[in-house]
């Protein structure tokens, strides 16, 4: 097999230029397509860094129903004071989960004593909020980075349209479950950042005023958002706590929690989405680039040496061997494109760290692509590229090894 | 015994609706370690006689027989493996590979056909190499040597497997006189020396003079069998 190996390089290197070109444009197109699956999937995981680690969370659990009406933040859907109990209960014994943070959320009206307008708050414990979603404090563009109870943290966009500043004294006014309004003053704490997503421009305050604002004479929770210690490890978990709470049923033996994941929460998920069916097909376009120059090769190949085929298989070789021959000039084509085109991307992603190539999502700016390369998309793009490299070798060693000698031998 | 037994052997080729009968029942005996040669003007039926014999081709009638084995029912992969252990080629044009070397084109049918031990090989190979005075060249290309040194690397390739028997068509008709006589004489040689029957297809007067029998062929028949002055050496 080694002298196969041998004798089919050295026919690769009888026709150097056709060999050079055909493996530079193997090499070109692994090259791009692993460049592309870095850059893509660096903004595909600092977008879902950005969701889960500034709002979201990596899982959510809400009361059966919610979600399906979570743009009306129906207060009549959170959990009840029980639920949560058992639901902490639950989270604090799963090893995998790092943090969770329970949230009440609800609608109302904003007021600056000169203008009025509505608003979406999340009641939240801080010092939970922050350990569930880190880059939470970074949203924080003016005022204290903590939320305190009688202050508010109010949206960018709000403060910028009610022209209201930190310091300033508003009102919340909102409506309970049973249908009673109720009010507080708050002190704006500080201006938050919006972000692209659900709940992307909801202000905060402190858990308490939320619950003093419905008048809740219990914890009631809207939602729990949970960090994960491994990310890797979402649907695992996910499935795991769903069984785990898969028992706890309301009297109408309906379930009463809804788990979800970042996927089923945000509409960024159907971006990344787009980005893997890009990827899929710019590989199905390297397979094409692979799949046509190695066959337009290895047709050229038998073409010219018939004659050699012809004399080969006088001399007694088998039929298998002279496939064989020819396959290896294709896996060996194959393998050289593989090696260069990886050797490019190392560098190309190198060049892409080395330049900082920032780009703006939603309201965030400056965010720097950092690419790196995936030991298993390498290997398993090196594998498509090598399996379909022989593959289009199939065909004309097929034809070579069927050859009948006499007519080989007669070609001129 | 014989070596070759061909009775009636019939050749037809079909190129498109016309039929050309190549061979016209031939029968012949060839012996074992003979010196022998078909003759005849183009189209005589010289090249698809030794193409049946070699196993590269298959009679439309008749039996041919080489080395015991009724080479007509040979399937393709049977024939390859036939040609392998039994039989050597010597081509007009020396059809050696040009991307090995010397030593490499003498090695191939040892290690892609043959599959023999290197030690063996190797012991071979430089034998043979130093038979046909090779073996100072054996590390150049093809594409480095002559004519005449490509056919005595051919002549070692044919021989390095050990057959029973050595086909050459028209070895020496792209030779000049002399190293067609040197070439003849390696082949005498290494047929006196090992007991290799040769069977060649030719034109050239330098190999008729040479070989023990000639037999004529005309029109894809076999029109006579005489003794060559080989033959009175033999």
């Amino acid at each position: 097999m080694l002298k196969l190996f041998k004798i089919a390089v050295r026919n690769l290197s009888r026709y150097k230029r056709r060999t050079l070109l055909t493996s530079s444009l193997i090499a070109i197109g692994v090259m791009f397509v692993l460049v592309f699956i870095a850059a893509s999937g660096s903004f595909k995981y600092i977008m879902i860094g950005q969701i889960t680690d500034s709002m979201l969370g990596h899982l959510q659990v809400h009361k059966k129903g919610y979600v399906a009406s979570i743009d009306s933040l129906p207060l009549t859907l959170n959990l009840s004071a029980k639920a949560v109990q058992k639901l902490e209960k639950t989270l604090e014994d799963i090893p995998e989960i790092e943090a969770f943070s329970p949230r009440v959320k609800f609608g109302g009206m904003f007021s600056n004593f000169v203008e009025t307008t509505n608003i979406r708050v999340n009641g939240v414990y801080p010092e939970k909020e922050i350990a569930t979603v880190p880059l939470f404090l970074s949203r924080i563009k003016q005022g204290e980075k903590t939320i305190k109870e009688g202050k508010i943290l109010i949206p960018e966009l709000l403060a910028n349209g009610m022209k209201t500043k930190v310091g300033d004294t508003v009102v919340v006014i909102a409506t309970n479950r049973d249908g009673s309004v109720n009010g507080k003053q708050f002190v704006v704490g500080g201006i938050i950042e919006s972000v692209t997503g659900p709940g992307g421009r909801d202000g905060y305050m402190h858990i308490r005023d939320a619950m003093e604002v419905l008048r809740l004479e219990e914890m009631e929770i809207s939602e729990v958002a949970i960090r994960l210690k491994d990310f890797g490890k979402l649907n695992a978990v996910s499935s795991s706590l769903d069984e785990m709470l898969s028992e706890e049923l309301n009297k109408q033996g309906k379930l009463i929690f809804d788990i979800r994941t970042w996927e089923k929460l945000s509409p960024f998920y159907n971006v990344t989405r787009m980005i893997d069916v890009m990827t899929f097909f710019i590989k199905l376009m390297l397979i094409a680039i692979v799949l046509v120059s190695i066959m337009n090769v290895m047709i050229m190949a038998v073409f010219e040496r018939i004659r050699e085929i012809g004399t080969i298989s006088a001399i007694g070789t088998m039929p298998e061997k002279i496939l064989s021959l020819f396959l290896i000039e294709g896996f060996s084509l194959g393998v050289f494109g593989v090696v260069v085109g990886i050797i490019l991307a190392f560098v190309s992603v190198f060049l892409i760290n080395l330049v900082k190539i920032t780009f703006n999502f939603g309201r965030q700016s400056g965010l720097v692509l950092s690419p790196s390369l995936d030991t298993g998309n390498i290997l398993w793009i090196s594998a498509i590229v090598i399996i379909v490299s022989v593959a289009a070798a199939l065909q004309p060693a097929f034809k070579a090894s069927r050859m009948e000698p006499v007519e080989a031998l007669r070609h001129v | 015994m014989s070596l070759v037994n061909a009775k009636d052997l019939t050749k037809v080729y079909s190129l498109g609706e016309i039929k050309v009968e190549a061979l016209k029942s031939v029968s012949f005996e060839i012996e074992s370690a003979s010196f022998i040669s078909f003759i005849g003007p183009s189209g005589s039926g010289k090249t698809t006689l030794l193409n049946l014999i070699g196993c590269l081709d298959k009679p439309t009638s008749g039996k041919l027989e080489v080395s015991d084995v009724n080479t007509s029912d040979l399937t393709r992969k049977e024939a390859a493996a036939f040609r392998g252990r039994n039989l050597g080629f010597i081509f007009q044009d020396f059809n050696l590979i040009p991307v090995l070397t010397v030593y490499e084109n003498v090695e191939y049918p040892l290690l892609v056909v043959q599959n023999i031990p290197a030690e063996e090989r190797k012991n071979r190979i430089i034998s043979l190499l130093e038979t046909v005075g090779m073996i100072d060249q054996k590390d150049k290309y093809p594409d480095q040597i002559s004519g005449g040194q490509k056919q005595r690397v051919a002549v070692a390739r044919a021989l390095v497997a050990n057959p029973r028997l050595v086909l050459a068509d028209e070895p020496t008709a792209n030779l000049d006189s002399k190293t067609a006589f040197m070439i003849i004489d390696i082949m005498r040689q290494m047929k006196d020396e090992f007991g290799v029957t040769f069977i060649f297809s030719t034109h050239d007067s330098k190999i008729v003079s040479e070989v023990e029998t000639v037999y004529s062929l005309q029109d894809g028949m076999l029109i006579g069998r005489t003794q060559g002055k080989g033959g009175w050496h033999a």
